[in-house]
């Protein structure tokens, strides 16, 4: 299950609307181990695409290191679909690296960019194998343990 | 002549879980040749037959080494090479 904060959920779904046609992109670090997403870094997508989306290679290493240096990982790594149910593609399923993500998709698909309703769904996709999740949008932060 | 190598989660597998290791060789080239002579199955995911694969990303002290001969890229004793696969998808 994917637990995630309201405030950090509704960025991404602007993100989303934002870049429609276009796929947006990013990540939301957390803890290393915490599985608690908390930092919210949208990601250019350098694709600029209504089909594709790619971390650009120099925002990508930026992105590892300040996540290093913070003790982060990425906990969430989401984009959008603007045209398509949010369901990962075949391409995503294979260019998906990190098994202990959760993978968030966004389908903008029904004028979401209008004010329209958005799907946002959640997945663990690890060696090919995908398999989806609930999706729980909490208050605020949960205390830590 | 020792260069670190920083390696992604996702081929720690190949690595005994071990975030950095540390390898020889003049060029990149090189240097996947002798990581995979300790840590078997990294090469392969990094390089596909002579060029790097499209979706990792490969830097040299910060440099995508796209942009400075791929894996010709000359290195250097004290060298920090970072792997890091593309986040992509359609």
């Amino acid at each position: 299950m994917l637990r995630i904060e309201r405030a950090t959920y509704d960025a991404i779904v602007d993100h989303a609307r934002r870049d429609h046609p276009d796929e947006a992109c990013g990540v939301v670090a957390g803890l290393v181990g915490s599985d608690r997403p908390t930092r919210h870094v949208p990601m250019l997508n350098a694709a600029m695409s209504p089909t594709f989306y790619e971390f650009d290679a120099t925002d990508l290493l930026r992105l590892y290191q300040d996540m290093e240096a913070r003790g982060e990982e990425p906990v969430v790594i989401y984009h959008s679909h603007t045209a398509t149910q949010a369901y990962p593609s075949r391409t995503d399923i294979a260019l998906a690296q990190e098994p202990g993500a959760h993978y968030v998709l966004v389908s903008t698909r029904e004028g979401s960019n209008l004010g329209g309703p958005v799907e946002f769904r959640s997945y663990q996709i690890v060696d090919g194998e995908v398999t989806e999740e609930e999706v729980a949008v909490v208050a605020s932060p949960e205390p830590a343990e | 002549m020792a260069i670190e190598v920083r390696v992604p989660t996702i081929l720690r597998t190949h690595t005994g879980g071990a975030k950095v290791v540390s390898a020889e060789g003049a060029t990149l080239r090189e240097l996947m040749e002798d990581v995979e002579d300790t840590h078997a199955g990294v090469r392969d995911r990094i390089v596909d037959g002579a060029a790097l694969r499209r979706f990792v990303n490969v830097y040299v002290n910060d440099e995508d080494v796209r942009f400075t001969g791929g894996l010709d890229t000359p290195l250097s004793d004290g060298d920090v090479v970072v792997i890091l696969p593309a986040v992509a998808g359609g």
